[in-house]
């Protein structure tokens, strides 16, 4: 090694700030409020042969981690073999194409090669989540798609832009195939532009430290990152760990879906297997490989967040026997579920696999859900058609330390959910209330936090309800003697009578008349630890708080209360825990 | 005009370590300074101190300007007075829920706590649609239940928060009747009073945060006048506002909110002033203290001010404040090794207790402030005046035994190797704050301040390509300057949202005038005198089908749709490098802020000028070995007071001072100004 550890540290520095300023550049100046808001978006620098990631934005959504690299050494692979075209300078490739290293058609990613000498040095890469690209249903969320085509249009990886000039040819196709089309211009300008940005600052980069040496620091920090990995890792005592979680249904076949994941730590590093895992699925339930290993990176990203993002920190991590399972699904299986729930179920099977062996890391498993509601139909009002989302969190898993967070994002996501009184400005419905799901979290000595409880009217028109959650028919896991979270609850009330979908999750197309109401309670996360050891005051408080009932605290907790507010009594408690 | 204020001016800016003071007499030309220990249980008490300590003569004293954590602390620290909600049924969580995110993007740990708990917010039968039509009437009667479970519950102050507010306020104005009827109380906050927009969550912490915080602030500023008056004192009180202005005394409990992150504030308002009087208008200000540094933008003399921030995780007060952003690394940052054979600086840092070794108070981890140590940057005999006795020696063998040994580096290499990384990484977020306000650090003077500031500056500015730094007389208590020089400020924001080719001539204008109006009306009421009333317009814009806003500065009211198109059209390629000529534009917001101007103030006495020497060599005190960009320099050292006025001082250099230190890198040429202040000119590496 001829490179000092100094400069490596100020080269890494360096490649961070290229891609964070591409993160910023793309979310300011995109239109949709995917991207602008939810920064459902990611930008970063890969390897010229392979396409191993060298740096990703710290602001980039975590479900992309370990997408990109996927993406970008298909792409050069695809250009080696003449599947597609050769690069010049200037170029951007765009592609959205799930099997090619991708997640769902909504994200799109651009790839423009970076240049230095007239040799390609490395690639600039970014993915945004565009609004719609087409298919049976505004949005690309079909819960009942069972082929990639009713999802949306479909694009291998086809120059965009070439020699820096947009190719109108191919903006018209994409055009005529997507809905909303006008503002997409914004969108892909905004995200060739951070593209761009990204060549200025790693050329200045370049010009200061020579060629040379960035390229010797990316190899050695590729390296180091390995190592730091693997000095994580070694903290796990080797040996064998199992989990399973389960996925609703597909949303077209009503049986629940099993991950089936044996974790082993040994010197190679530790090996996610999911041999024994469901086959591939009829419905939109299906990841694609990019998203699986993705699922399995941001799992670990979450347990170990002070390893940088590098190809090296995922060396010591192998990923076996998803072939033949509805993880690793090929054309043409539906897989708009895979980035927002699928990814999430794969992260929870990885937090219940590792949490005894990690029990200060790692979670009870949080909600895990992206709690996607879409709300279609034509407001007479407004003499046109609408499409609502409604993308709500749940509770987190209680930890070590403390209770899980209450109402928390998605955990592959880190976006906001629109305030209400957006909502109602921009659609034709009201909300009767937005509330803590009450009693939804699990129990423990630290106990999950507690998901959303809400109910929508339709105020006038006709609309239809789809819905593609999770988690209704099993609660968020609980570990170390915890209880699992409430689970997803939806309801329809169609003309005062209830109606609640046969796949629990997920149903399409469910007609709505004015005053019809929609009641979604999301999942609770779940407990950590014995409920029987959590301090009865902090009982007592949940249930002064309305959080629970006093009978679910002695049901759950052990914990005997009277009166209003609530007072412990000492001895019933006693009686109470010493019975359990 | 009667009783305004023009001769002795205190300010006194109340720190979470120390309470600073300056007085300046402009008829006298005596300046009188101090700095204390804060109180932080009750701030009067250092406030007191340091007017003793200065020596101030309360009855000679024609204004007192005041800068206060109280509600800041009580935010962050949430001990805020007992405050009930009423709100619209079914909502009452809305406060707990927030926008459904997590602390951290990685990491799924982390807690919140809401400013009211769940016990303590109540629900009454109301309801008004987003268009402001009544869906259900007020239910009075549970109002007044409500309102006496409060009072029961021991509250001292509420807040009322319906839906839809901003669009009809009829619910909340009467809602508010009546529980002034059974509970009279100065402390009951209307959701739409502070903020008039739509989002439910973050109009609903902000007018959380006003009354949580208002009997407070209303307690803690009563008796403080009434201690001041007590010794003599007949002026106002005016306090210092996020936004940079100020207020007197009995006005600001009413919109407490708004004095939250008023000391970082007051910070750049004296940056801004100093800059002004300098020439300098656009800045970017570097206050790096023992645990954080804060950077805010300076443009035209202007801090730039934001309604969005949000002052820490799900916390968002939405009420005017200089945008100041928190980038991290402060002088106790802690060094070490990481797993991986690297170097890392942060993010964690030894604070202010323990703190780093240096301070001698138990500190065991290396840190930023002591690589400056070992590097001869700030004065190794510095440490004998530390109680606890740490010697350079100790503090080498650490940097050796944590750093040099696992690096292969010696204790010094290892510490240029801390200050190298700290540099780069700090510099590297202060090109983000730019940038994310549209701003090219080139075109702009770094202004460095606090402890820490003066130290890294230099390095910094070379590391930016910032041309020059400026660095005012007293980088110590910069925040107590700031209430000393600023302003009477009030800011206004209408919501236009009105597609340009659909905007009406002289609608802005109308607009503005009105905005102008109100502020005039209460700039008038203060009793302080001023020199004159600006006015500063702009539109915050966006491209129809984005949410972003881009602000844009205008010159006059009376813009017409066509300059407007093309000033943001200007902007955002600026900003973005993008041409979108094919897409229309929305005027989002129209702003106005009125600030009343106060006579200049000569800030060339706050370093005595009978101290100062005639020459540069007279100021020399001595040189020590420095180590700057990997070499040891012997380099001469100069006492800040004793600085000739007019000098040209070529790094390597030290200057140092009371309460900092400057090191002016090799390569770099320093100058004065007659304020004062050092301006240094950053040259190629030398």
């Amino acid at each position: 090694m001829t490179i000092d550890p100094i400069t490596l540290s100020v080269i890494q520095a360096g490649l961070q700030q290229v891609c964070d300023e591409m993160d910023l550049t793309f979310s300011r100046a995109a239109f949709s409020p995917v991207i602008a808001e939810a920064n459902d978006r990611s930008d970063g620098i890969y390897a010229a042969d392979d396409g191993a990631l060298i740096a990703q934005g710290a602001g980039g959504l975590p479900v992309f981690v370990g997408t990109m690299q996927e993406s970008t050494r298909i792409l050069i692979e695809m250009i080696r073999d003449g599947r597609a075209a050769e690069p010049r300078p200037d170029d951007i490739y765009i592609v959205n194409d799930p099997y090619l290293g991708g997640t769902h058609l909504m994200d799109v990613r651009f790839a423009r090669p970076f240049y230095r000498k007239g040799e390609i040095f490395c690639w600039l890469s970014n993915t945004g989540h565009w609004p719609d690209t087409g298919g049976a249903v505004p949005g690309g969320f079909s819960a009942s798609a069972t082929a990639v085509e009713q999802e949306g249009l479909r694009l291998p990886p086809v120059r965009l832009f070439k020699q820096g000039k947009l190719d109108p040819e191919i903006m018209a196709i994409i055009a005529s195939n997507i809905r909303v089309a006008d503002q997409r211009i914004g969108d892909v300008k905004a995200q060739a532009a951070a593209l761009l940005v990204g060549e200025d600052r790693l050329n200045a980069l370049l010009d200061r430290y020579g060629d040379d040496t960035v390229a010797e620091a990316i190899a050695e920090l590729r390296d180091r990152a390995s190592t730091q990995m693997r000095a994580c890792i070694d903290r796990i005592p080797a040996g064998a760990y199992q989990a399973t979680a389960w996925i609703d249904s597909d949303g077209v076949v009503n049986e629940p879906l099993a991950i089936r994941l044996n974790v082993v730590r040994d010197d190679a590093g530790l090996t996610f297997d999911f041999k024994g895992s469901s086959p591939p699925c009829t419905g939109p339930m299906n990841s694609v490989r990019a998203t699986t290993l993705s699922a399995v990176y941001l799992a670990m990203r979450h347990i170990f967040p002070e390893v940088p993002m590098s190809a090296g920190a995922f060396q010591p991590l192998h990923v076996t026997g998803i072939e033949g399972t509805f993880l690793d699904a090929h054309y043409p299986r539906p897989v708009s579920g895979c980035a927002a729930e699928v990814s999430q179920r794969i992260a929870e099977a990885v937090f219940a696999a590792l949490v005894e062996a990690l029990p200060e890391r790692v979670t009870a498993a949080p909600a895990g859900t992206s709690g996607n509601f879409a709300l279609g139909g034509q407001d007479p009002d407004k003499g046109r058609g609408f499409v609502m989302y409604q993308i709500s969190g749940g509770g987190y898993g209680g930890n070590a330390d403390h209770d899980g967070l209450s109402n928390g994002c998605s955990t592959i996501g880190i976006s906001k959910a629109p305030p209400i009184e957006i909502m109602e400005q921009a659609f034709p419905v009201l909300y009767h209330h937005y509330a803590l799901h009450e009693g939804s979290g699990g129990a423990g000595l630290h106990r999950g936090g507690f998901g959303l409880d809400y109910m929508v009217e339709l105020r006038r028109g006709v609309a239809t309800a789809s819905f593609v959650m999770d988690h209704g028919r099993f609660g968020p896991q609980g570990v170390r003697g915890g209880g699992d979270g409430g689970v997803n609850r939806v309801t329809v009330w169609q003309s005062g009578q209830p109606y609640s979908p046969a796949h629990l999750s997920k149903e399409q197309d469910i007609p709505m008349s004015p005053g019809d109401r929609v009641h979604v309670r999301t999942p609770g996360g779940g407990g950590y630890g014995d409920p029987l050891a959590r301090p009865p005051e902090a009982v007592r408080l949940d249930v002064e708080l309305g959080r629970y009932t006093p009978d679910q605290a002695r049901e759950l907790f052990g914990v005997v209360l009277h009166g209003s507010p609530p007072e412990i009594d000492p001895d019933a408690t006693a009686t109470c825990r010493a019975n359990r | 005009m009667v009783g305004k204020s023009s001769g002795a001016v205190v300010g006194v800016d109340v720190g979470g370590t120390f309470t600073d003071l300056v007085e300046l007499d402009q008829s006298s030309g005596q300046v009188r300074l101090a700095k204390v220990p804060s109180t932080l249980d009750n701030q009067a008490f250092g406030v007191l101190a340091a007017l003793d300590m200065a020596g101030c003569e309360l009855a000679a004293l024609d204004l007192i300007v005041h800068g206060t954590t109280t509600t800041t602390n009580a935010v962050l620290e949430r001990k805020l007075a007992r405050t009930g909600l009423i709100t619209t049924r079914g909502f009452r969580d809305v406060l707990e829920l927030g926008r459904r995110t997590r602390p951290n993007a990685y990491g799924m740990t982390g807690t919140f706590t809401p400013l009211i708990p769940r016990n303590l917010r109540l629900e009454v039968p109301e309801r008004m649609d987003a268009a402001g039509q009544v869906v259900t009437p007020l239910d009075e009667e549970a109002v007044r239940n409500t309102a006496r479970a409060l009072i029961e519950a021991g509250c001292e102050s509420v807040v009322i928060h319906f839906l839809h507010a901003y669009a009809n306020p009829a619910h909340e104005r009467r809602a508010a009747e009546i529980v002034a009827e059974i509970w009279p109380n100065d402390h009951i906050t209307m959701g739409h009073a502070l903020l008039s927009e739509s989002r439910e969550f973050e109009r609903g912490v902000t007018a959380a945060a006003n009354a949580a915080v208002q009997p407070l602030l209303d307690r803690y500023i009563r008796r403080l006048v009434q201690e001041l008056q007590g010794g003599g004192y007949a002026g106002d009180v005016l306090v210092m506002n996020g936004n940079g202005g100020m207020v007197s005394s009995a006005q600001v409990a009413k919109e407490a909110a708004k004095t939250v992150m008023s000391g970082p504030a007051s910070g750049v308002m004296a940056a801004a002033y100093t800059g002004r009087k300098a020439g300098i208008g656009n800045l970017i200000t570097y206050d790096m203290g023992g645990t954080s540094t804060d950077v805010a933008l300076i443009r035209d003399a202007e801090p730039s001010v934001s309604n969005e921030i949000e002052i820490e995780y799900a916390m968002p007060i939405h009420v005017p404040m200089v945008d100041v952003r928190t980038v991290g690394a402060g002088g106790g940052s802690i060094a070490r090794v990481n797993a991986a054979g690297l170097l890392e600086v942060g993010p964690d840092s030894a604070g202010a207790e323990p703190g780093p070794i240096c301070y001698g108070r138990g500190g065991t981890e290396p840190t930023i402030s002591d690589a400056n140590l070992l590097l001869g940057r700030l004065d190794p005999a510095g440490l004998n005046a530390v109680t606890g006795g740490v010697s350079l020696e100790h503090v080498r063998d650490v940097f050796a035994g944590r750093l040099g040994d696992p690096l292969g580096l010696s204790a010094e290499d290892a510490a240029a190797a801390v200050i190298g990384i700290a540099n780069m990484k700090m510099a590297g977020a202060i090109r983000m704050v730019s940038i994310s306000l549209g701003a090219d650090p080139r075109d702009f003077a770094l202004f460095a301040f606090g402890g820490a500031g003066p130290l890294h500056a230099t390095a910094l500015a070379r590391e930016l390509h910032i041309p020059r730094v400026l660095v005012p007389s007293r980088p110590g208590i910069t925040n107590a300057i700031g209430c000393v020089v600023a302003d009477l400020r009030h800011d206004f924001v209408n919501t236009v949202n009105t597609p340009l080719d659909a905007l009406q001539q002289g609608q802005l204008a109308r607009v503005f005038a009105d905005q102008s109006k109100q502020g005039e009306a209460l700039i008038a009421r203060e009793s302080v005198e001023i020199r004159d009333v600006r006015h500063l317009y702009s539109v915050d814009m966006q491209f129809v089908g984005q949410t972003h806003l881009l602000r844009v500065a205008l010159e006059r009211p009376d813009v017409t749709a066509g300059e407007l198109q093309a000033l943001f059209e200007a902007a955002y390629f600026r900003r973005f490098r993008v041409e979108l000529d094919d897409i229309r534009a929305n005027v989002v917001n129209a702003n106005c802020s009125v600030i009343g101007t106060r006579a200049e103030l000569d800030l060339g006495s706050l370093i005595d000028p009978a101290g100062r020497k005639a020459t540069l060599q007279e100021a020399r005190t001595g040189q020590r070995p420095v180590h700057v960009n990997g070499a040891w320099h012997d380099t001469p050292i100069y006492w800040r007071d004793h600085l000739p006025l007019d000098f040209t001082l070529p790094g390597p250099a030290i200057v140092q001072q009371m309460d900092t230190t400057l090191l002016i890198e090799p390569g770099d040429t320093a100058s004065g100004d007659r304020d004062g202040n050092i301006l240094v000119q950053i040259g190629a590496r030398a």
